[in-house]
């Protein structure tokens, strides 16, 4: 595999990426604050179908972002009710709200755009379109260097950069703030912030507010930048991914991009069988090359990864007790 | 008691009060936890509330400090009408709590449980730091010495209760309230707390201390408020009153505070076990090689610090855990793992078991009593009707006839576990052990969360059943229960035994040396010549 060759994978890994990264944060965040959120891919879902249809309709991909985080919001909302209001089951309401995205989304694109529920092809301004970063051409014939950096770091779109920004906004949001401090320990121990005198209901509300969010713009990302449009099951398990990232980096924000990357690089391996081939010498098949990320979660889910111990109130209602 | 009243207003001119409670009234749904509560504690004052377990006094705490909104009545703080709707309410009207069960954070720095809820302002860094500077004046004026950035789950119990007050003080509690804080301490740093405590009190801080222990009422108290079955039934200078008179009041008649007993006839060796060692599920070893006997007709008790070995002793005893090493009961080995090793098979062997956790391994509480009479013993012959089907009616009118001589409230084989309160559960456990006339009997925090009156009546079953020529393996973190029931005494630190007493040659001190795992028996023996 030649140099070029091997910057045009990393491309594709920082591409497909983006998305496990934005629904990896927003899981960290809804985690952390001991809400076990499994309905990441139904989020993305939902916001991919209306980041795709408002896009589509008004010719804006902006207008279609924030369709899609308020579409994600909209179901992070009802997993607020269900998981702390309620104190239901959080498996099972985020296993409902997945069925519920898997659905009706196919049912309302169909509705709209009779198009066997996918939403119209976008071009142009309805999308998100690749950002040239400064000086990337001039920097472009420096050997070694100007490559990766007109190949793989510039030349994606704003959603992607936005994202990579989010991981170090993210561990100072946490390990820097009050409001850090607190979604940390809620999610260990909430009587400790109940008797502080700070509200536990309000803090687990904000965190999920925030992974609605960050779906949100996972799924308008895939929708409106990664591919043009809308298409049924389009996220592809991605959710999963996702946590089983999540759990990889052990709901720490920096070591969670790197779970994300090395995901995205399985995922881009699986596109380009000719370069694996030609590496491992020896005939690979294409599905068993598709299979790979999903394969590694597997793995990952079933704790090869040394352990992983999660925050300590994970998906337990808190009842007030004294 | 109707002089306290006047007490107490005789001294509401020389000191005014920190806080006045006027006739609180909490219901939950059809039980009144608390009913027309009246306290006045005076400035400055340690002041106990005692009380059996469900008397009501942690509600009246839980209202204090905005946990629970009172029905009915009204809070003064400092001779201001105060309401408090929530814990924050609380926190600014200078009233500060420690949990019986501390609400910090494992995985945090003792500065982090300290700044969580009080922070300055949006970023960290200048909150830490200002903490870090606070603690230490406090950890100056009152002794309150604290690693601030050791992580919580490092410290040891009496440490992590010291960053709770600390986290009261920080917010500048005038008042604190603690909730059974001996509960998980050593005598030792029981000892050490009621210096802090005396020493917030020289400072003017005023101490709400709820417990069950009278010792500690007697100890620590300048004034002590009793409360029974939801009332207050009375408030009285803790040096005018004996533990006796408090017992009394609590219970609502006379208490046999000290366990009658003969001296102990043991005869051959029961149980006996050789270097027993467990490892729990990280492959740590919390049993060390245990080596013990007990006789028949002696009450071994087992003294230490919660957390080291003794639940695992149990557990490896009563096959509810792998163990290795070697134990025969009257001389015949028993396995300690693989076929044969279940508690099943203990039972059939001999041995009966009352588990510590009486809610986890004791009962299932959603099931009914007659139900939770049969575990254990479900394969009994005389509860099978045919090869097939359990005969319920012999195990209910069973269940009646135990309730009966245990004097279970109420008897009734039918309700479910859970509607019996603390003591009368644990009877249910007792009775379903004792009865089935074991060779040995295990039996772990006889009393734990059991009123003074069942207290009495176990005790009583325990000695019964050692003078009917039983061994039992007592396992208590109650010292004063160990000291008062056991015929010798084992120590247990550290997943070992640290030595072997008589009751009647030892004292509190000397076992608290074993139980902080110092073995020195001659340092205190000089201790105690020197006193």
């Amino acid at each position: 595999m030649d140099y070029a060759t091997l910057l045009q994978v990393l491309d594709t890994t920082v591409r497909l990426a983006t998305p496990l990264l934005l629904a990896c944060l927003a899981g960290l965040y809804s985690e952390r604050a001991g809400i076990f959120d499994i309905g990441l891919e139904g989020k993305m879902l939902s916001a991919a179908m209306s980041a795709g249809a408002v896009a589509a309709l008004t010719g804006s991909a902006w207008a279609g972002l924030l369709a899609g985080i308020g579409a994600s919001m909209l179901f992070a909302a009802l997993h607020g009710l269900a998981a702390i209001t309620f104190r239901g089951n959080q498996l099972i309401s985020g296993v409902a709200l997945n069925f519920l995205a898997s659905g009706l989304t196919v049912l309302i694109a169909q509705a709209m755009f009779k198009q066997g529920g996918r939403t119209p092809p976008l071009s142009g301004d309805a999308r998100f379109n690749p950002v040239t970063l400064p000086g990337a051409e001039a920097l472009r014939d420096v050997p070694l260097i100007g490559p990766l950096y007109y190949e793989v770091i510039s030349g994606h779109s704003v959603l992607v950069y936005i994202a990579f920004l989010i991981v170090p906004f993210t561990w100072w949001v946490l390990f820097r703030t009050r409001f850090g401090l607190r979604l940390r320990a809620v999610g260990e121990n909430p009587a400790a912030v109940d008797t502080a005198g700070v509200s536990v209901i309000g803090l687990r509300f904000a965190a999920v507010a925030i992974t609605g969010i960050l779906c949100g713009v996972a799924g308008a990302y895939m929708a409106t930048a990664l591919q043009a449009g809308f298409g049924r099951e389009m996220t592809a398990g991605r959710g999963y991914i996702a946590l089983a990232a999540l759990i990889f980096a052990k709901w720490r924000p920096v070591a969670a991009m790197w779970a994300c990357l090395l995901f995205g690089f399985f995922q881009a391996l699986a596109l380009r069988p000719d370069v694996v081939q030609s590496v491992v010498q020896m005939k690979v098949p294409v599905p068993l090359l598709d299979a790979l990320p999903y394969i590694l979660t597997v793995l990952v889910l079933a704790g090869f990864v040394g352990k992983a111990i999660p925050p300590r109130a994970g998906g337990q209602p808190y009842v007030k007790e004294r | 008691m109707a002089a306290s009243a006047d007490n107490m207003g005789r001294q509401a001119t020389a000191a005014p009060f920190a806080i006045e409670l006027k006739g609180i009234s909490k219901a939950f749904g059809p039980v009144q936890a608390n009913k027309d509560i009246n306290i006045a504690v005076p400035k400055g004052t340690i002041h106990g509330i005692i009380g059996e377990n469900g008397a009501g006094k942690s509600t009246l705490m839980s209202i204090l400090y905005g946990f629970y909104k009172a029905d009915s009545g009204q809070i003064l703080v400092g001779g201001q009408p105060t309401p408090i709707p929530d814990s924050q309410s609380a926190i600014r009207a200078g009233i500060g709590m420690v949990f019986q069960h501390f609400k910090l954070v494992q995985n945090f720095t003792v500065l982090e449980n300290i700044v969580l809820g009080a922070e300055e302002g949006a970023l960290l860094n200048t909150s830490l730091g200002k903490a870090r500077q606070v603690l230490k004046d406090l950890a100056q004026e009152y002794g309150l010495n604290v690693d601030p950035d050791a992580l919580i789950e490092d410290l040891s119990v009496g440490h992590q209760q010291r960053v709770e007050i600390l986290k009261a003080l920080y917010r500048q509690a005038d008042i604190l309230i603690l909730d059974e804080p001996t509960g998980v301490l050593t005598p030792d740093e029981a000892d050490h707390l009621f210096r802090i405590l005396r020493g917030l009190k020289d400072q003017g801080k005023t101490i709400i201390l709820i417990t069950h222990k009278l010792r500690e009422i007697m100890e620590a108290t300048d004034n002590v408020s009793v409360m029974r079955r939801g009332t207050m039934v009375a408030t009285v200078k803790t040096r005018d009153t004996s533990p006796e008179q408090l017992a009394e009041l609590m219970v609502g008649r006379k208490v046999l505070l000290e366990v009658e007993k003969t001296p102990p006839a043991p005869g051959k060796v029961v149980l006996s076990v050789q270097d027993l060692r467990v490892r729990d599920e990280h492959g740590v070893e919390r049993l060390k090689g245990v080596s013990l006997d007990i006789r028949a007709g002696e009450i071994l008790g087992i003294a230490g610090v919660a957390g080291n070995g003794q639940s695992e002793l149990l557990a490896a005893l009563g096959g509810m855990t792998k163990a290795s090493g070697t134990i025969t009961l009257n001389g015949v080995p028993l396995p300690l793992s693989g076929p044969g090793s279940d508690g099943q098979s203990r039972r059939e062997a001999g041995i009966a078991h009352v588990p510590e956790d009486r809610h986890h391994h004791g009962l299932i509480l959603d099931f009914a009593a007659w139900e939770n009479v049969a575990f254990g013993y479900h394969n009994d012959p005389k509860y099978q009707k045919s090869a097939l089907f359990m005969d319920n009616d012999a195990l209910r009118a069973d269940t009646e006839k135990k309730m009966a001589t245990y004097d279970v409230r109420p008897p009734i084989p039918t309700l479910e576990a859970k509607n019996f309160s603390g003591g009368n559960q644990q009877k249910i456990v007792v009775a379903r052990e004792v009865e089935q006339n074991p060779d040995l009997l295990l039996i772990g925090q006889p009393t734990r969360g059991v009123d003074i009156g069942a207290i009495e009546f176990i005790h009583k079953q325990i000695v019964a059943l050692r003078d009917a020529g039983k061994a039992i393996l007592l396992v208590s973190v109650e010292l004063d229960e160990i000291m008062s029931l056991s015929d010798r005494i084992a120590v247990m630190f550290d997943g070992q035994i640290m030595g072997m007493r008589d009751p009647a040659s030892t004292d509190e001190r000397e076992l608290g040396m074993l139980m902080a795992g110092m073995t020195g028996t001659s340092d205190a023996k000089l201790k105690k010549e020197a006193y």
